[in-house]
This record gives structure tokens, C-alpha cells and sequence, in this order.
């Protein structure tokens, strides 16, 4: 028999994740293609190479020889079109590229709203290799950088001010909500991000729109109006951050059904026989729970390449991710999730917040009213063990459960100072009663 | 690659040092630049004042360096721009630090005479200088050895100082570094120092750190230390089973309950210097899997070697029967040992080990007992091939000397701080053994947060690649890690836990990460066991 040929577009992590584990459970012939890297990276630390922290080098979680002594084709080249009739695709370099299985896993682009001014020279995202070497050549220092302005309060928008802080550029950070990322965290936990980003000598301005990017004669930026204030701010760089989409533009005069993203059932399967979709740029038919239809998080990607390669390797497999988690790091305050805290609590559900008086540390729970069972829980300055959460999730625990047990799942270093006592305290002293 | 070449070397990223960093660096270096000076007899006097004021200058230089670094800056992992600046990065500076200290250890180890040792008379140079020390302490005149021990004990306490101010938000470093700061001031130098101060014409006690344990101190059970404890009464006696049970029982009880952490980095000096001067260089060391496999030979190479050099040394006095163990029979209890040890790693963890280090365990051992068989076939004068003492001297040489010296400190900035540690300590790789085998620590990975971002691996000292294990979900349980806990510190999604817990469960490999559907994790781990 023929050796089976899965082609694979894109070498984030869904692809790669979705590549080792068919390595694992085949034999079958893996090419992976991608114009971004020669090599899988790590996306989520492009920050720490401009930050000085680590090298290009340090990004990528596998030793170059590991894809040869894998058996993992790697292409460097740019997909154009696909052509699902013919099972070929065609790159940029003109050549054909015929493959029997087609996973679709190219990822995300930043987003942009139709802002004037922003294709200028000066405004980028950071999303990819690229975005980050351009930061490099735009921002290298506080002469050739004077000020930087960021367009959008969410998990990349606070990376970045991070790190053009490190090279004492100064920053004004915009942001739409009235708090830090204020769409996803409740107040609380909004607010003392706000302090936080403040401290660290950002200039943070909340519910504040962009209006326009102003450009000089050669077509660079030279700065940005605010719509709230009509106050322009000049800069030389802008960074546009307010989320990103899926990156499908090449997939428009294919066969293949779009609509954000690539449609996919929960076989990750898209419209067309042998072809499918996973990581950011796929989009569920059906949202899974209070997912949303195109998750881009890194973590799902993993899962949905995990998934898929079950499938294709003979064992057809839905994709049912299990409970939500995520993670993020806001300068110096760790942040972690489990299940669903939302900016307010849904009909039914009410929540316990607990803030440690040097205002840095922080847990928000919510919670079923009536059943009192535990919904989730955002974490903030205060590591808590995943296993655990995910455990008193699927046992549908109560709150009070999770609250007279939060010893187990604490994970922070030995030695730290733990707060649970003065936890279980205000939780009995605010709501014993309800 | 474009990245490649143009990350990095922008040349004006935040490197450049404030004014008060420049101020605080001028002022430490004027007192090495008095030590320095010392060194051609132009007469500083009274020694007294001019070496507290070098000492006092380059400790006030380094905790003023620190505070200025840190103090201002919100608490947090302190990484900006590491590979940014050429002391950190290999470059031009890195190498003229790394020539100085090599340069440094040369003459300490082979040309003393040129930093002022004199055995026949009068002490001159640096030596001189540090004489009024070494007279309050000990009340002898400085040797060599006393300038080494007291600019490592001045290293150690003020690049803690940095350390601590560096990782205040982090309670497991602070005590990390107190202790370590303790362990150096007190049982590496004032106590060895003072207890000197109790020997007399009847009465006399080896220089002994009580923390520096065989196979480290590898000169430990040498004849004259040996006759010297005897002689001493019940407290040399008390010191010398001290040093045997040291190893051979003190060290597997807290190496089973803590890892090898309680020593590696909490207890030894080659750790305190490595982790608090050493800590700007840990990122240096070799991640790729061609370096761990080197680490593995070499440093299981350097056990081999002390073994038989300690084993050739005390058997060559044991066998003049002078003592009451005789040296047959201290043969035959080497053997023995080694071959329990042996049996038990064979029979109960046969399956923990990888495949080379079950090759290399076998053939190091046929070797050893083969050595010892050569002896009884015969030869008398020689123990196994060599004479004991060349055994000894060229162990001291090579190893001693020029690995954990001349390599091991020197070349710093350039392999990162734990060169010697990883590659050539025989006691870390005892240690490391048995924390592989029969230990309840292990940094434990949380389910599925790993983002692979490389942080981990990249400032881990021992040039472990704990990404490559925290990205699948699996606990790092490596013979190597010290257990500094810098990875758990630099991890920005709290994925890493430094834990001692029950040793079932310790070492997990799960093929797909929490997070996901359970039908498929258990599907796929069922398969796992088939």
C-alpha cells in the first residue's frame, strides 16, 4: 500500500503537536510547511528575545536534528491556494505540492479595524517571527523610539508595554475597557492589574479609544488621537494588539467553508473529504460549552493536535476538550484560571474575592447559588495546582469544598507564605449565611 | 536567519550601567586594585588598616552594586537584558574575566611564591597582607590557601547580597542563600581557622570543614589526616567516623528525604560560590542532549577514579598493619560494598535506569573488582597497576586542581557557573545516583500549563532541558539537578514545584496533557502500559 502523505500547514504548536503524535501512533509520510520559521518556536516567548532574557535559539522546544531523525519533512514556502480537487496546493514559488491528508493549522494574524494610518510604517502587532524582528529594527532603543503607543488591553498589549519598558522606552497603553482586559476579568481583578501596569511606569488610559494614526510625509507614524480626548500622542512606533483572527485569507477561493475561521465539526474535520482544521484558525461549528467557536490559546491548540492525530491514525476521535484553564503573566503577577470566572457573574452564580493587602495577590471564585457548586476560580499572585482544580471540577465540588481544602492545591515554591487560613476566615465571616 | 543575526546585537539595548552602578563597580575594583598592588611590596602600612579597607571597599562595592541594581525595581525575576551585555553573553568582557580568574587559580595552585608565600621566612606580597588576619584568627601567619579562603568567603557573602536583593519576592532563595552564606562563613572558614587555634605540641586537629565531605574532600582519609585525628584523643577519633558516617549514612538519609538539593545547593561551597557569583553566568550552560551525555561519562569517570585513588591510598598505610584495620580486610569491605550497592540498583531499579548508565555501571564495576583481583593475584608492592601516591597526586592534579579551579571557576563566563558540579564532582554524582534511585524529591510539572517558552531550560545552571519534560507533563526527575529552584522561579505560568513527596508516582510520562478530553487520556495512557 501506499505510504499515506499528511501534509500539514503550519508549524505552530497545534501542527507540531499533531505532528509528533502521528510520529508516534504511524509510519505515515509528515511534511510540514511554514514561511514563517525553518523551525517550530514557542510564540508565547517572543518577548523574552527582545527582552534580552533569551536567544532566538532558546524559543524552540526541540533540537534541530529532532525533525530529520523524526522523519518530519520540513517546507519553507508559502501557500497561495489550495485546490482540494486535485489534493495540491499551490505555493508562492509557483511549485505544486500534492498531499493525501490536508490539516490546515496556519494560525493567527493581529488584528486591525479599519483604523487611518494603520498600514503606516511604525504600527505593527506581535504575533509572529517577523513582528518581532521588525520591533527590533523599529524600537532598538529609547533614541531611535521615543514613545510607543498600544492599541488594545488584552494579554499581548500588556507583553509588549513589558517589553519596551526594559529598554526604557516610554509607553502610552490604550485601553477600550474601563480596566486592564476588563472584557474577560471582573473589576477586581482589572483594577489591580491597572495599579500594577502603573507601577511599572506605564502610561495606562483606560476607555480610551484610537481614533486615528498620524503619519508624516514619508508615511511613518509620528502619533496617534485619541477619540475620547482628541489628544494626539506622538510616537514612533504603534503597536496594535486588540486580539487577533484567523489567518484564511489564502483559503478564500478554495472549496473549503469559512466563515471566521475554518468551519470544522467536532472531528475537527472541515467541509471538504480529507481536510482539516485545527488550533487558531479553526473555528467550531457548534461552540463547545462556554468556549468560544475560535479558541486562540496555545493550550488548545495542543489539545486539538493531540486529538486529531487519533483520527487520522484510525481511531476517529471528537474533539472534547476538558475543563478550561489558561494562564497568563501581567509583568511580575502570575495569573492562573480554572473553569469560568466571568467579568460578572451570570444569573445564578455569585463569587468570593479575597485581595492580600499588598494589593498583589488575589483568588475570585464563582459559584452556583443555590447548589453552591463551584464554577471557577482566577488566581493571581498564587500558583494552584491544576490537577487538583481539575479534579474538583469533574466532581462538581461545592465552593465550600474547594475553600476548606485550598491547602491541597496550592503550588507555590516551599517555604512561601500561605494564605489559606486568612482565606477560609473572610469566606466563613462573608458568606456563611447565604 | 534574520533574527538570528540582528536579536542581540542592536548594541544599545538597557545594558549600559547607571551612574550609581559605574560608581559602585569603581569602588570594588580600588580594592582589588590595593590587593593587587600588595603584590609588589610597596609598603602598605599598617597592614591592618590597608586590608580592611580592600576587603571593606570591595564588600561595600558589591552590596552598593546590588542595591542599586534592584532596590528600585518592583519584585520580580530580574532577566532584562542577559544576553545583551557582553559580561553575560560571551563576549569581550567575559573573556577577559574568564582569562584573569584561570590565570588567577594558576598561580594560586602551582606559583604561590608570586602572591607572596614564603614557608621559609617572612610572608610578602598578598600573603603579607592578609597575615593580621590570619594571626586573629588562627594565630598563625596567611598562607596562600587563607588569601583563597577569605576573597571565596567575601565572594560568597556579597554576591549573596546580591542574590538575596536580586530574589526578595522568593522566600525558598533567600533561605537558599542564607544558609549557604552560613555554611561558608562558619564551617568553611571561621571555625577550620579557630580550631587551629587548639593545636598544640601534644595536641593537633587536620584543617578541617566539616561540611566538605568525601569524595569532595578527596585528600579526607589521607594518612597524615588520619594519624592526626588518631593522635587527637576522642575528638579526632570523633571526627574521623564523623567524616565516614558522612558519606556513608548522613548523606543518603537527607539525599532520600530532600534530594541532593540539601547539599548541592544549600551546604557546599563549589554550590554557594556558583549559585551567588556564579548566578550571573547560568544560563551559559549546554543544554543540547550531546552535553548530557558527556556530563554522564565524565562525572561517573571522576567516581571511578577517586574510588580507586582513595582505596589505593588508604590501603597502602592500612597494610603496614599498623592500625586495626588491616588493609585485606579494608579491601574486601570496598568490594563488598560496592557490590551490595550494585545488587540492590540491579534488582529493585533496573527499569529507572537508562540504557548507557546501566552499561556504564556494569562496566565500572567488573573494573574495579577486576583491579582488586589483579591485587591478590600477586603484586605487593603496587596497588592494582600504579603506586598509590601517583594515583593520589595525579587525582589531585587533574581533578582538584585544574577541574574544579582552573575550569571549574575560571571558565565561568564562558560554560556558566557549575562546569565542575555537572561534569567533574564525584560527590555530586553520588548524591545524584541516588536521587535518581531512591529519593522522595522532584520538581513536579502542573498538568497542562507548560507553554514551552523556554525559560526553564535556558537559566538552568546544570544545563538541564526542563521544557522538554514539563511540556509533556512530566515530573523532572534528573541525577544532575541541584534543586536550586531558579527554573520554578523564571517559569511565568507557575508549571514548576521544587516538592519532596511519597516516591510512588514520582517519575510519570503521560502522552497526553491535562487539559484534554478525558476518554483520550485514558485511552492513550492505557495503551502506554500495554
Amino acid at each position: 500500500m501506499k505510504q499515506e502523505h499528511i501534509v500539514i500547514i503550519g508549524n505552530g504548536i497545534a501542527g507540531v503537536t499533531l505532528a509528533r503524535h502521528i510520529r508516534k501512533l504511524s509510519d505515515k509520510r509528515i511534511t510540514l510547511i511554514s514561511s514563517e520559521s525553518e523551525h517550530f518556536f514557542s510564540r508565547t516567548a517572543l518577548m523574552y528575545v527582545y527582552m534580552g532574557h533569551m536567544k532566538w535559539d532558546h524559543l524552540k522546544p526541540y533540537e534541530d536534528k529532532f525533525w530529520k531523525k523524526n522523519r518530519l519533512e520540513l517546507k519553507q514556502a508559502y501557500v497561495t491556494e489550495v485546490n482540494t480537487d486535485q489534493k495540491r496546493l499551490k505555493l508562492e514559488s509557483g511549485e505544486l505540492f500534492a498531499y493525501d491528508k490536508l490539516v490546515i493549522a496556519c494560525g493567527s494574524k493581529s488584528n486591525k479595524f479599519g483604523w487611518p494610518g494603520q498600514d503606516a510604517k511604525g504600527v505593527l502587532g506581535l504575533v509572529s517571527k517577523q513582528d518581532l524582528e521588525e520591533l527590533e529594527e523599529l524600537a532598538p532603543n529609547n533614541q531611535v523610539c521615543k514613545r510607543a503607543v498600544i492599541v488594545g488591553g488584552g494579554l499581548i498589549g500588556v507583553e509588549l508595554a513589558e517589553m519596551l519598558a526594559t529598554r526604557n522606552i516610554p509607553v502610552t497603553f490604550l485601553v477600550r475597557e474601563p480596566h486592564f482586559w476588563n472584557n474577560v476579568l471582573p473589576d477586581e481583578e482589572a483594577k489591580l492589574i491597572d495599579r500594577h501596569i502603573r507601577e511599572h511606569h506605564i502610561d495606562l488610559r483606560l476607555s480610551s479609544n484610537l481614533d486615528e494614526i498620524l503619519t508624516d510625509e514619508q508615511g511613518k507614524v509620528k502619533g496617534v488621537k485619541i477619540k475620547e480626548t482628541d489628544e494626539v500622542v506622538d510616537c514612533d512606533v504603534v503597536g496594535l494588539t486588540p486580539g487577533v483572527s484567523p489567518n484564511v485569507e489564502f483559503l478564500k477561493n478554495s472549496a473549503i467553508e469559512l466563515n471566521r475561521g475554518v468551519l470544522v465539526n467536532r472531528h475537527l474535520e472541515t467541509s471538504v473529504t480529507d481536510v482539516y482544521a485545527i488550533g487558531d484558525c479553526a473555528e467550531q461549528r457548534e461552540p463547545i460549552g462556554n468556549r468560544p467557536a475560535v479558541e486562540a490559546v496555545w493550550y488548545t491548540g495542543r489539545m486539538m493536535g493531540e486529538t486529531l492525530a487519533q483520527t487520522l491514525c484510525g481511531n476517529p476521535m471528537e474533539y472534547k476538550p476538558g475543563h478550561w484553564f489558561n494562564s497568563a503573566k501581567f509583568f511580575d503577577i502570575e495569573y492562573q484560571t480554572y473553569g469560568w470566572v466571568f467579568p460578572k457573574p451570570p444569573e445564578g452564580h455569585t463569587d468570593f474575592y479575597w485581595e492580600h493587602e499588598d494589593g498583589k495577590k488575589c483568588i475570585h471564585i464563582q459559584y452556583e447559588k443555590g447548589s453552591r457548586q463551584f464554577k471557577g476560580i482566577n488566581t493571581f499572585g498564587i500558583r494552584l495546582r491544576h490537577e487538583v482544580f481539575d479534579h474538583w471540577l469533574t466532581q462538581k465540588a461545592t465552593v465550600d469544598e474547594v475553600i476548606d481544602n485550598l491547602k491541597l492545591a496550592n503550588f507555590d515554591p516551599e517555604f512561601y507564605k500561605h494564605y489559606e487560613n486568612e482565606i477560609i476566615n473572610v469566606f466563613r465571616t462573608q458568606k456563611a449565611e447565604v | 536567519m534574520s533574527a538570528n543575526l540582528n536579536m542581540s546585537v542592536t548594541g544599545n539595548a538597557p545594558e549600559a550601567l547607571s551612574i550609581q552602578q559605574k560608581l559602585s563597580s569603581a569602588l570594588g575594583l580600588a580594592g582589588l586594585l590595593i590587593m593587587s598592588l600588595s603584590i609588589t611590596d610597596i609598603g602598605f602600612q599598617p597592614k591592618t588598616l590597608w586590608l580592611s579597607l580592600s576587603l571593606g571597599m570591595v564588600a561595600a562595592g558589591i552590596v552598593w552594586y546590588s542595591k542599586a541594581s534592584y532596590a528600585h525595581l518592583p519584585e520580580g525575576i530580574k532577566n532584562d537584558g542577559v544576553y545583551f551585555k557582553s559580561l553575560t553573553n560571551r563576549g569581550l568582557w567575559a573573556y577577559i574575566l574568564g582569562l584573569l580568574l584561570t590565570g588567577f587559580y594558576v598561580v594560586l595552585y602551582f606559583y604561590p611564591s608570586l602572591l607572596g608565600l614564603n614557608s621559609e621566612g617572612e610572608n610578602t606580597g598578598i600573603v603579607a597582607l592578609f597575615d593580621p588576619l590570619s594571626q586573629a584568627l588562627s594565630g598563625n601567619p596567611a598562607s596562600q590557601w587563607f588569601v583563597y579562603g577569605t576573597l571565596y568567603t567575601l565572594a560568597i557573602l556579597g554576591f549573596g547580597i546580591k542574590f538575596l536583593w536580586k530574589y526578595r519576592h522568593n522566600r525558598y532563595q533567600r533561605l537558599r542563600t542564607f544558609s549557604v552564606m552560613f555554611f561558608q562563613l562558619g564551617f568553611a572558614f571561621i571555625i577550620p581557622e579557630v580550631m587551629a587555634r587548639l593545636n598544640g605540641d601534644d595536641f593537633s586537629l587536620p584543617y578541617y570543614n566539616l561540611v566538605n565531605i568525601w569524595p569532595l574532600n578527596y585528600y579526607n582519609f589521607e594518612q597524615y589526616r588520619v594519624d592526626e585525628f588518631i593522635s587527637a584523643g576522642s575528638v579526632g577519633i570523633g571526627l574521623l567516623i564523623f567524616g565516614v558516617l558522612s558519606i556513608l549514612v548522613i548523606t543518603p538519609i537527607l539525599t532520600y528525604k530532600y534530594g541532593k538539593r540539601w547539599y548541592c545547593s544549600w551546604v557546599c561551597g563549589c554550590g554557594g560560590l556558583a549559585e551567588t557569583a556564579g548566578d550571573p553566568f547560568r544560563h551559559l550552560s549546554d543544554k543540547s542532549q550531546n552535553a548530557w551525555k558527556l556530563e554522564r561519562w565524565l562525572v561517573h569517570t571522576v567516581v571511578v577514579f577517586v574510588v580507586i585513588s582513595t582505596t589505593a591510598v588508604v590501603y597502602s598505610y592500612l597494610k603496614t598493619d599498623q592500625y586495626w584495620l588491616s588493609g585485606t580486610a579494608f579491601l574486601i569491605s570496598v568490594a563488598t560494598l560496592l557490590t551490595i550497592v550494585f545488587s540492590w540498583v540491579m534488582i529493585y531499579k533496573r527499569q529507572e535506569l537508562q540504557k548507557d548508565a546501566k552499561y556504564a555501571a556494569i562496566g565500572f564495576l567488573v573494573l574495579i573488582l577486576a583491579l582488586i583481583g589483579l591485587h591478590f593475584s600477586g603484586m605487593t608492592d603496587k596497588i592494582f597497576v600504579f603506586e598509590a601516591e601517583t594515583l593520589r597526586s595525579s587525582y589531585g592534579f587533574a581533578i582538584g586542581a585544574i577541574f574544579s579551579g582552573v575550569v571549574g571557576v575560571g571558565f565561568y563566563p564562558i560554560f556558566g557557573n557549575r562546569v565542575w558540579c555537572r561534569f567533574g564532582c564525584p560527590m555530586a554524582a553520588i548524591l545524584g545516583f541516588q536521587q535518581r534511585l531512591f529519593s522522595k524529591f522532584r520538581i513536579t510539572t502542573n498538568g497542562g500549563q507548560c507553554i514551552s517558552c523556554g525559560n526553564c531550560s535556558t537559566y538552568c545552571e546544570m544545563g538541564i532541558d526542563v521544557r522538554a519534560y514539563a511540556q509533556k507533563g512530566e515530573n523532572i526527575v534528573r541525577s544532575s539537578c541541584v534543586g536550586c529552584g531558579i527554573c520554578a522561579s523564571v517559569c511565568p505560568r507557575g508549571v514548576l514545584k521544587l516538592e519532596n513527596d511519597t516516591p510512588a508516582g514520582r517519575i510519570n510520562s503521560q502522552e497526553v496533557l491535562l487539559g484534554n478530553d478525558v476518554d483520550l487520556m485514558d485511552l492513550v495512557n492505557q495503551n502506554q502500559k500495554n
